[in-house]
């Protein structure tokens, strides 16, 4: 047990720092927010990927004959918390360099690794992931987008829901059904589909928020070229199923760093509002400060773990499980603490950080159900990680 | 960067297992629960010969002098063995002594017994069988015990008295810290038996025609139990290295420890008892004993407002 970053660690992150501190852009969140509408905010966030591409920290965890680093796990969250820490923007691309790009890496082929790495590494193109549909939420294996084979190329026909960064991405991982007479998991494909090809449609899904972060794509008789296929046909399970380990495992390390600073400003917040005294809100705040110690740990050990043994397993249901339920009960405690003030919205004059924690409070319900259930992922470690027999 | 164990810490670790879970089967620790100290001389004995009890006393005082972690990791196994009798208060109050630069003779061997007490002389851990107290200020060798029947079967309590002790200067707050992480790292060590024992439980139950684990409640509830178990191990693991360490956060990492664990090992005994069934509730069955150590620790070294409490003072 040795917590101490090695030599090359602190390298990597004085390096990352130096770098971090000489790039952001002073006072990009007000040029940010002054740009108009989602497109050109969204151009802003490429043109801040395309940077961090040229100084080569995109992708740090791709193998280096693919344009990446090598860099090991622990790197990979030392840079995660890092871009937080600097208040660096986000990368747009984070779909492609976080999921589909390593998917690629492992079961792409020589040519689908030439097309497509590069530009997922620069932001040139932006990905999306064709997984849920309407009937296929939790019960992924039984979707039914069907894509039949014609010649050299498939023809995509059926709909897909809950697709992040859907209106803005160039490409998408989709998942479709090559074989409807064999069992559900044994049919599936996985095509790597141009946004742009004829038949595709995208449409905004506006959530409880009344945000649109989310989309529903349709497909009608989209034409994808055989070549496109990732892995192998009738193989879209073992593929897809990697890349929902990634996002289990990957997606914590970010949001830890996100709950911590918020963690930060409601302290502040009780503090200016009197209410820092307050012997049960103190109660409260030395709970979600637990909490949020012990899924930054749980973290560690997990990509500890991973650093030694390889590629995410089944226990990253318990990072998932334990960081959206976490989350759910600080927002309340933040709402708590709040009071009347915390049910206003942006625009209000009285908002305290213009109606965030109204926002978060609402955002928070979609943690447990995001990136599979949290009743999917209790029967993931009941089934896969304790051994009991199979419930559904 | 490594948060786990390194691989002598783990061969220390199993060969902690190997020993306790062979001298400690639940029939034994039943056995010595009903002796009026729940404590055996000659299996004290044995665990000493084998290092265990001087643990947490440096190698220069003549004791094993294994560094927090590995001390919290043998001490999962002895919580994993419910281990009766006095280890817990013996290795806290060692390093308080230990700590003072002056070990008495034979303590560090374990053919003496030392436990702690605050000012209040109440709820001392198996005073009965102590040689040594440490109290503030003092070690005190010449004192009276009553003993107060409690929830836990496998360690008693007393209430002390004394005249007065000889004078020390010991630092028993960081002495009570790392008992506290010892006490964490048992209590997890409990956690994951009383897992095991229900998942092996409701594998072969049946009801309906199919294992009870195939229902998606007991899959649940044992789902629960595993995050806990895992999240006890990450915490405990943390304060034990940043005591070691003396991370500027040490003490906040073991208020962390300390009060998750309270809620957390209560909830997974309770669901272990739930997923037994009417077998759960039963005095034949070892849940009971577990869960008994469980609620007793959640009092102990603070309680769950107590940590907290000293998290806000520390953080907020």
């Amino acid at each position: 047990m040795d917590l101490k970053l090695s030599p090359t660690e602190l390298a990597f992150r004085d390096g990352l720092r130096a770098w971090l501190a000489a790039n952001i852009p002073p006072n990009w969140q007000a040029v940010y927010a002054a740009l108009p509408g989602k497109t050109a905010q969204f151009e802003y966030l490429r043109q801040w990927q395309r940077k961090v591409y040229d100084g080569g920290w995109a992708g740090i965890a791709w193998p280096k004959e693919f344009g990446g680093r090598g860099a090991t796990i622990i790197e990979q969250v030392i840079f995660t918390e890092e871009m937080a820490r600097a208040g660096a923007p986000h990368l747009p691309g984070v779909l492609g360099l976080q999921l589909v790009g390593p998917t690629t890496i492992t079961h792409g082929t020589g040519e689908q690794k030439e097309r497509f790495l590069r530009k997922i590494l620069s932001g040139e193109e932006i990905w999306c992931q064709g997984f849920s549909e309407p009937n296929a939420g939790s019960d992924l294996a039984a979707l039914r987008t069907d894509a039949k084979r014609d010649g050299d190329q498939f023809i995509v026909n059926g709909q897909k829901v809950w697709t992040s960064y859907g209106w803005a991405a160039d490409w998408c991982e989709l998942v479709v059904r090559t074989d409807p007479d064999v069992p559900k998991h044994k049919g599936l494909t996985v095509l790597l589909v141009d946004m742009k090809s004829p038949g595709v449609d995208v449409r905004p899904l506006r959530q409880m928020t009344g945000e649109t972060e989310f989309n529903e794509l349709f497909f009608t008789e989209v034409k994808v070229p055989v070549e496109n296929v990732l892995g192998k046909i009738n193989d879209g399970w073992n593929v897809a199923i990697g890349t929902l380990m990634h996002e289990r495992a990957t997606l914590g390390a970010g949001i830890q760093i996100v709950i911590r600073r918020a963690f930060e400003r409601i302290v502040e917040l009780a503090k200016s509002l009197n209410k820092i005294n307050d012997p049960l809100t103190r109660q409260k705040l030395a709970q979600c400060y637990a909490e949020i110690e012990v899924m930054r740990l749980n973290q560690m050990r997990a990509y500890s773990k991973m650093a030694n043994g390889g590629t995410p397993g089944p226990e990253g249901s318990i990072q998932k499980i334990f960081w959206s339920e976490l989350n759910q009960r600080f927002q309340q405690v933040a709402q708590e603490i709040l009071g009347p003030y915390g049910q206003l919205t942006k625009g209000s004059d009285y908002a305290i950080d213009d109606g965030i924690w109204t926002y978060n409070y609402l955002r928070a319900r979609g943690n447990t159900i995001e990136a599979g259930t949290s009743e999917i992922q209790r029967l993931i470690l009941g089934h896969y990680v304790l051994g009991l027999p199979k419930s559904y | 960067m490594q948060f786990g164990l390194t691989e002598i810490q783990q061969l220390l670790k199993n060969s902690a297992r190997e020993f306790f879970s062979a001298e400690y089967p639940i029939a034994e620790v039943r056995r010595i629960m009903e002796t009026p100290f729940a404590h055996d001389p000659k299996l004290w004995r044995k665990t000493a010969d084998q290092g265990w009890c001087g643990m947490t006393i440096p190698e220069a005082q003549g004791g094993m002098g294994l560094d927090l972690v590995e001390a919290a990791a043998a001490m999962e196994e002895a919580g994993r063995a419910l281990v009766p009798g006095p280890l817990l208060a013996h290795l806290t109050a060692c390093v308080a002594i230990a700590s003072s630069g002056q070990v008495p003779p034979g303590l560090a061997t374990g053919e003496k017994i030392a436990t702690f007490a605050d000012a209040t002389k109440l709820f001392v851990m198996d005073a009965a069988v102590a040689d040594f107290i440490i109290a503030p200020g003092q070690l005190i060798d010449r004192f009276t015990t009553l003993h107060l029947p409690a929830i836990d079967l496998t360690r008693r309590l007393y209430k002390i008295d004394f005249e007065s002790g000889q004078p020390i200067q010991a630092d028993l707050d960081r002495a009570l810290a790392i008992g506290t992480v010892l006490l964490c790292a048992e209590i997890t060590g409990a956690m994951q038996r009383v897992l095991d024992i229900t998942v092996a439980y409701v594998k072969t139950r049946k009801q309906f025609g199919k294992a009870v684990g195939a229902f998606q409640l007991v899959q649940a509830m044992c789902a629960d139990m595993l995050v806990a178990t895992e999240s006890a191990r990450s915490a405990t693991y943390y304060a034990a290295y940043a005591m070691q360490e003396n991370l500027p956060d040490s003490l906040a990492a073991v208020s962390v420890a300390k009060s998750f664990i309270n809620e957390a090992a209560r909830q997974t005994g309770n669901n272990a008892i739930q997923c037994h069934g009417g077998m759960g509730f039963t005095w034949e069955n070892e849940i009971h004993l577990y869960y008994r150590r469980i609620k007793a620790a959640e009092t102990a070294f603070g309680d769950t407002a107590w940590h907290r409490e000293r998290i806000a003072q520390l953080v907020l």
